[in-house]
């Protein structure tokens, strides 16, 4: 049986991690409110801009085309891949750089590059085989306009360059604080926007100056939206999956210390049992 | 009186009835009153004039925007706007003079700048200054 100054120190130094973790749970749950309020006022921005388009595509009834829904005959794939700087965040990371691995592997018929998004991707990435073109991190836990804009014109300039012929993100997307999911959509070309049978109003539409131009200033703009939404989704993720963790943790910490203090007096019983019965013995002795 | 909704990517700016509209389209100012023919354009930078159902006139910058109307309602989709009150008269003096630094480095020689975003930064920053002056 463990003496009783080292079960005291073990119950100290859980006490003291469940502090941390504690602290870090609350944290993440502030900056998790932040995040979610982010993803929610970023939707209507996107919806409707998913909308317009679809009106747009719906109004001007022949194909228009345009270098952002060009579909090219593919050789050169690009994924970019949205993970957090920082760990602690349970299986968050893992579980996205799995997939995305796993999607990697499946395509290795193309030449393939990678964006990383995040340190802990970077790491990851560049440790193993594959080609790691640019990596965005140092995010600190919000979502940075100006990196996601500097992230969208390196993606769209590669494109449509044809340094890559098309573009797909993987990143987990925020159903609420418990539930993520890992999704994969394609980035770029942009799939022709949905044509709108249902839209029973009058499609008659004005369009000032045309539809080309005003693909032409949509589509860069859709392309910055989409990548917003996957960043602000993201980080929302990794503050939940977080404070689960960090949740998790101090539950498991509190359980320890009742353990421990359970065996701490357990130690002390015995101990206390077994002086006693020095006395007695001692005193039995003086006795005769 | 229709429906104007205005949202930026950060949020949703204005959402309310509304009985008149101005607003600066590729091909010049363009007024929008109730039962508008359906219409989308693409928004030059410039400035955005509405009238609410009081009779209270809101003017305000946009940058980057595009105007959809269908159904007696106008959806405005910008990357910013501001009341011409909120304008914030430091950042965009400062804007514009990073950029018109950023545009001297370029002509004389540093060849790495993108020209046509410092140009905008001008005309976005200029655009500010000018709807702040005139309405306050």
């Amino acid at each position: 049986m463990a003496t009783l100054r080292e079960v005291k120190r073990r119950i100290k130094s859980v006490q003291s991690t469940t502090r941390i973790t504690k602290a870090m749970e609350m944290v993440a749950a502030s900056k998790l409110r932040r995040a979610q309020q982010l993803v929610e006022e970023a939707r209507p921005y996107s919806d409707k801009l998913d909308l317009m388009l679809s009106h747009l595509a719906t109004a001007s009834a022949e194909d228009i085309p345009h270098p952002y829904f060009e579909e090219r005959d593919v050789t050169k794939k690009t994924l970019v891949v949205i993970t957090s700087d920082r760990g602690l965040c349970g299986s968050y990371n893992a579980n996205v750089l799995r997939k995305a691995t796993e999607w990697l592997e499946a395509n290795k018929a193309f030449e393939l590059e990678v964006v990383t998004v995040g340190k802990k991707c970077n790491d990851y990435f560049k440790s193993r085989q594959w080609t790691v073109v640019e990596n965005f991190s140092d995010w600190a836990g919000v979502i940075n306009y100006d990196k996601v804009h500097d992230m969208v014109k390196l993606l769209t300039n590669r494109f449509l360059s044809g340094e890559t012929d098309e573009i797909d993100i993987f990143y987990t997307q925020f159903i609420s604080t418990v539930k993520y999911k890992i999704v994969n959509p394609r980035y770029l070309p942009i799939g022709k926007p949905d044509v709108d049978e249902e839209a029973g109003f009058n499609m008659d539409y004005i369009f000032e100056p045309d539809p080309e131009s005003i693909y032409d200033a949509i589509l860069p703009n859709y392309a910055t939206s989409k990548m917003i939404m996957a960043v602000a989704e993201a980080i929302a993720s990794e503050h939940g999956s977080r404070m689960m963790a960090m949740g998790n943790a101090t539950t498991n910490a509190e359980e320890m210390v009742d353990v421990l203090t359970l065996e701490y007096n357990k130690a002390r019983q015995a101990q206390i049992t077994k002086e006693l019965l020095e006395v007695v013995a001692g005193a039995e002795a003086l006795k005769t | 009186m229709f429906r104007l909704s205005i949202v930026t990517p950060e949020k949703i700016f204005y959402d309310d009835d509304i009985v008149s509209l101005v607003v600066p389209g590729t091909e010049g100012y363009l007024g929008v009153l109730s039962n508008h023919a359906p219409l989308i354009t693409a928004l030059k930078i410039g400035r955005i004039e509405f009238r609410d159902t009081n009779e209270e006139v809101s003017i305000l910058s946009v940058t980057n925007g595009f105007l959809e109307v269908s159904a007696n309602t106008a959806s405005l989709l910008c990357d910013a706007a501001e009341y011409a009150k909120d304008i914030d008269v430091a950042r965009a003096e400062s804007a514009l003079e990073k950029a018109q630094a950023k545009i001297a480095d370029y002509n004389n020689g540093q060849k790495d700048i993108d020209i046509k975003e410092e140009n905008l930064a001008v005309e976005r920053a200029k655009n500010r200054l000018k709807i702040h002056k005139e309405n306050s």
